[in-house]
């Protein structure tokens, strides 16, 4: 066996069982005496429910029980709590309509759940579902972000006038207003940023069991976060304490942030399971997805920097709008807000900084958080931003992006947005990056390109994030109705194996290996005999799970904390054992060895004696080996880098190719460079797909014309290209790994590289900015509109 | 889907019986479109008539034609050395159809009876002057496609062999719906003593077309550079999320100068 410990490329343990189909997921828990919801849900964007009969449907052959919204309020269920919540301007509390699990009176947007009908079969619930008489009467519908706040707008909640859920800001405006004015240049963009179906591989799925005989409620559920969920959906909704409910989240493939949230069928489910006495499964069809789990982005922005004569940056004014859809979704208003305009100072040291944010209610599916939540919204405005102040100034775009970094000795940096940066180095990451992508050579791979009929562009961004959320304390005065410190459980069983129960879960990110070589590292056990646990309520110790690349960051660092208990239980034990001094005791890769002497002792021999407490210290310590640790984080992370995009335009269709693409990160300290890469990689390719593929198209009236994959385009493995990854590291200075976080960075950097490369290859037409997504439809439009500007060679 | 009865019969002509006595009853061929559409419930047949029990499969290399079995999947064509030699354009289009995973249920006769205005084969068919056997007669293929998702198929009627004529030279170029990758524009360009044919798939709002602008500029002379200069209208074309009528038209331009420039 090689070395596995921090800094190894090993295989993923868990792949053996994902590739061999082993994986063992919502859906293919199956419990005796099961039954299966299916979700009747709106075609309507929004309509009052005029009548609602189930008489026949609850006839049909197979029927057990149709429930709709009355029945749910007649049990006193109560409806989907938000977990964030914003104050306005005014100091006003935002708007928080209420968010029946199943409809009330009204549906808001087309996939609204109506009703419910359980059966003895999928088929026979199917079935059924079409008897149910439901008459509408249709209201006029909002759809867009910009049409919510129209005067005479139709208006999504009758108690929101003008649909607008707050109205917040951040920064100091009077400073801003006072740069602004004595600023030499002005440049002004306005952007806007896609709407994104997230569409993980494997569709949402919820089985509801009930115990007849202990009354225990289990809630088996595609989550990021059982314990999360076990939390808003005991308390809120069910009304079940917690030593009744155990939330289970298996294999799960695949989150994005869309498995984040507490949604509806979670609720029927196990509310159904109660009064049924029975399992009730429920499992989405993919068209179901696309209009039920929470879209990502969806802003409209305005963004101007003001500037020096030398095009240093004077300060920065945005204002964004920002969607949340029908209702709010579990952490909806934290996107636009505290993940989003605390980053807008990126890795710039522009010193004044103010930002407005409306968000507004529509008749569409509910927006919430989709990898990196916020900060590609933050990254793509101002990376845009910096590029349009290249293009109106003359600047050169890398010049005047290594004239306003924050320099590498200015860490620990405070930003005007609240947060304060511990470390970075952009100039190293944008260096690398640069030498990597030959960025010096471009000019001759662009007239190469041109003699063939390609128009080739290559974009840069230099981007940072905020993740590793969060310190609880902090995140609470910002609205956060939760905790976000991170818990481990570390058992070293007798023998000297090790079981690891985490509260943070791995849906795809590789966690049973990255946790375990940490594990390994630390305490000298090989991977084989280190088991990671997450996932059931009923096991781990209460965490919050996995979102904002913080799996590491946080629940790594509980860990170690753990991992720190057991060794210095360990060295008393072994003190005990050698007759030695507790201080004399040192530790390294398990084993534990008196200083100046050959005398030692090994893991083994100390969690024997743990367990077996013969010779044991017994008056002054409890047997066994076993510690949890609580680590709430002191500040964020801040990973950053630079990615370099290059791509060609055929001229005569408008269709992108990329041709080159290198992601160069500052993630903190590298467990598994191999993991890493894939994670940036996976990060890229759904920022390539945001940048010119993917789109959630809502028509004027609400209906989704992008509703399956028939019209929403995915990024296929033939629309990318090799994307080269490197790290260049620079150690997070506040948790005990140094590390930062790698899952969002590639999602987060990547969009405006490759828009910046659209908008550099159409350089002679004279193009200063276009929205995403960069399809060949819309390029075409652009060079029919426009002419070059000098004559094509 | 719904419930519905299931016969799998062994001849042809126990299957026309079944889906000639039954309005209700739908023929499976490879089921690439039908079981979706089954699937989302869009269809209720009573009987599904299960046609792969048919001895209809097989590509039949002549001096002049190629004829080639109904129930033959797209993988076969694909994968036909013979026929990649004889006719280069239809093995490279039925290569380039859905996945691999459907190019080896799709068949042949299952596209054409079911004429997607996005479907590839309708143009080969079309420019290769094809000639649509069914269980009762022959027809050409101009008289074959009548718009839309329509044919000049019978009730109960079953296609049971396609015979092609050889061209001289063929290609086929297909310029993809970024989402579902079914042609936005599909050119099929085949040389033929004769005369230059040309059909264009996925562009027409009444489905697959002959461009005659084009057949004609290219019987004159057979380059790019002839049909260079000849827009078509978009007022015939579909417009959707993905392509705007004006772009298919520009579209239907580049990719029929892409297909002249690569047959061979």
């Amino acid at each position: 066996m090689g070395f596995e410990g921090i800094g190894a490329s090993v295989r993923r343990k868990e792949d053996a069982r994902f590739l061999s189909g082993r994986g063992h997921y919502t859906d293919d828990i199956n419990r005796p005496g099961q039954l299966y919801a299916f979700i009747k849900r709106s075609d309507r964007p929004h309509a009052r429910i005029a009548s609602l009969q189930t008489a026949q449907a609850a006839a049909a052959p197979g029927v057990v029980a149709v429930f709709t919204g009355a029945d749910m309020a007649a049990d006193n269920v109560g409806g989907l709590p938000c977990g964030w919540q914003i104050h306005s301007k005014d100091g006003s509390p935002m708007a928080e309509p209420p968010h029946p699990v199943l409809a009330i009176g009204k549906v808001r947007h087309v996939g609204d759940p109506v009703a419910v009908v359980i059966a003895e079969s999928r088929q026979a619930a199917k079935d059924a579902a079409e008897l149910l008489e439901i008459e509408y009467d249709d209201l006029p519908a909002v759809a867009t972000t910009l049409d919510a706040l129209e005067p005479g707008a139709p208006t999504v909640h009758d108690e929101v006038a003008g649909n607008v859920c707050y109205d917040w800001h951040i920064g100091d405006k009077a400073m801003v207003d006072a740069a602004f004015a004595r600023a030499a240049k002005v440049v002004k963009l306005e952007l806007t940023n896609n709407r994104l179906v997230p569409n993980a591989m494997e569709p949402r799925a919820a089985l509801g069991d009930f115990d007849t005989s202990s009354g225990d409620f289990t809630l088996y559920t595609t989550s990021q976060n059982p314990h999360v969920i076990r939390l808003l959906m005991g308390a809120f909704v069910l009304h079940i304490p917690e030593n009744k409910l155990r939330v289970v989240a298996p294999d799960v493939g695949g989150g994005f942030g869309s498995k984040i949230y507490h949604y509806a069928e979670e609720a029927i489910v196990t509310w159904a399971a109660g009064k049924l006495r029975r399992p009730v499964k429920w499992t989405a069809e993919r068209n179901e997805s696309f209009m039920s789990d929470a879209h990502g982005r969806d802003h409209v922005s305005t963004a101007e920097m003001a500037l020096d004569a030398d095009g240093t940056f004077l300060a920065l004014r945005v204002a964004t709008i920002a969607n949340m859809g029908a209702y709010l979704s579990t952490f909806a208003p934290c996107v636009p807000t505290y993940l989003y305009a605390t980053l807008l100072a990126g890795v710039y040291k522009t010193p004044a900084i103010y930002a407005e944010v409306k968000a507004v209610f529509t008749n569409t599916v509910p927006v919430d958080a989709y990898r990196g939540a916020g900060r590609p919204e933050a990254t793509y405005l101002l990376e845009r931003l910096v590029d349009v102040i290249a293009h109106d100034t003359g600047m050169d775009r890398v010049e005047i992006r290594r004239k306003n970094f924050i320099p590498a000795d200015a860490f620990p940096y405070q930003t005007p947005v609240a947060l304060q940066y511990d470390s970075g180095n952009h100039e190293m990451t944008l260096k690398a990056a640069l030498e990597a992508a030959d960025f010096a050579g471009f000019e001759a791979r662009r007239s190469a390109a041109r003699a063939k009929g390609k128009l080739r562009g290559i974009g840069i961004s230099t981007y940072l994030e905020a993740c590793g959320i969060a310190p609880s304390a902090v995140v609470g005065s910002l609205g956060a109705r939760a905790g976000l410190y991170e818990v481990a459980n570390v058992k070293v069983h007798p023998t000297g194996s090790i079981t690891v129960y985490t509260g943070t879960h791995s849906h795809g990110q590789g966690h049973e290996t990255t946790f375990a070589q940490l594990i390994s590292d630390q305490m000298g056990v090989p991977i084989d005999q280190i088991e990671v646990v997450h996932g059931d309520t009923s096991k781990i110790p209460f965490g919050m799970g996995t979102y904002g690349s913080r799996s590491l960051a946080v629940g790594g660092s509980a860990m170690v904390k753990a991992m720190d208990k057991i060794i210095a239980k360990g060295k008393k034990i072994a003190a005990h054992l050698m007759e030695a001094a507790v201080e004399d005791i040192e530790f390294d890769k398990g084993t534990f060895k008196v200083a100046g002497t050959d005398k030692s002792k090994t893991l083994t021999d100390i969690s024997l004696a743990a367990y077996v407490p013969h010779n044991y210290p017994i008056e002054e310590l409890e047997p066994g080996l076993d510690e949890t640790a609580f680590y709430d984080p002191k500040n964020f992370t801040f990973p950053g880098g630079c990615h370099v995009c290059e791509l060609e335009i055929d001229q005569e269709t408008g269709v992108v190719e990329l041709v080159n693409f290198v992601a160069v990160d500052d993630v903190g300290r590298v467990i598994n460079p191999m993991i890493v890469e894939g994670q940036v990689q996976g990060g890229v390719a759904q920022g390539v797909g945001q940048a010119l593929l993917e789109s959630a198209i809502y028509d004027s009236n609400g209906q989704l014309l992008s509703g399956s994959f028939m019209d929403y385009t995915m990024p296929r493995a033939n629309d990318l290209v090799n994307i080269s990854v490197g790290t260049e590291i620079t150690l997070c200075t506040h948790n005990p790994l140094g590390v930062k976080g790698c899952g969002e960075v590639g999602a987060i950097g990547s969009p405006p590289a490759v828009i910046n490369a659209v908008v550099d290859a159409l350089k002679e037409y004279g193009i200063r900015h276009l929205d995403m997504p960069a399809t060949g439809a819309k390029l075409w439009q652009i060079l029919q509109a426009n002419r070059p500007k000098m004559a094509a060679e | 889907m719904y419930d519905f009865a299931y016969q799998k019969p062994a001849s042809v002509a126990d299957a026309v019986k079944l889906l000639s006595e039954d309005p209700e009853a739908k023929a499976l061929a490879g089921g690439q479109t039908f079981i979706p559409v089954l699937k989302q419930r869009l269809a209720k047949p009573s009987t599904i008539v299960d046609l792969g029990k048919l001895d209809l499969r097989g590509i039949t290399i002549g001096a002049d034609t190629v004829t080639i079995g109904a129930m033959t999947t797209h993988a076969a064509v694909a994968s036909s050395k013979e026929l990649k030699a004889k006719i280069p354009g239809l093995q490279e289009l039925a290569s380039w159809i859905g996945d691999e995973a459907v190019r080896h249920r799709g068949t042949m006769g299952g596209s054409l009876a079911n004429n997607d205005p996005a479907a590839c084969y309708p143009s080969a068919a079309l420019a290769m002057d094809a000639t649509i056997k069914t269980d009762r007669r022959e027809i050409k293929a101009d008289d074959f496609f009548q718009g839309m998702f329509t044919t000049a198929l019978e009730p109960g009627e079953i296609i049971t062999s396609v015979t092609f004529k050889v061209p001289q030279k063929s290609a086929y170029e297909k310029f993809r719906n970024p989402a579902s990758r079914y042609a936005i524009v599909g050119v099929f360009v085949a040389q033929h003593a004769n005369g230059v044919r040309l059909a264009i798939t996925g562009a027409g709002q009444g489905g697959v077309f002959r461009h005659t602008a084009f057949e004609q500029a290219l019987s004159a002379n057979f380059s790019p550079d002839a049909i260079a200069g000849i827009a078509t209208p978009p007022d015939d074309l579909n417009g959707d999320i993905h392509a705007s009528a004006e772009y298919r038209a520009h579209l239907i331009n580049v990719v029929a100068r892409r297909a002249v420039a690569k047959a061979r």
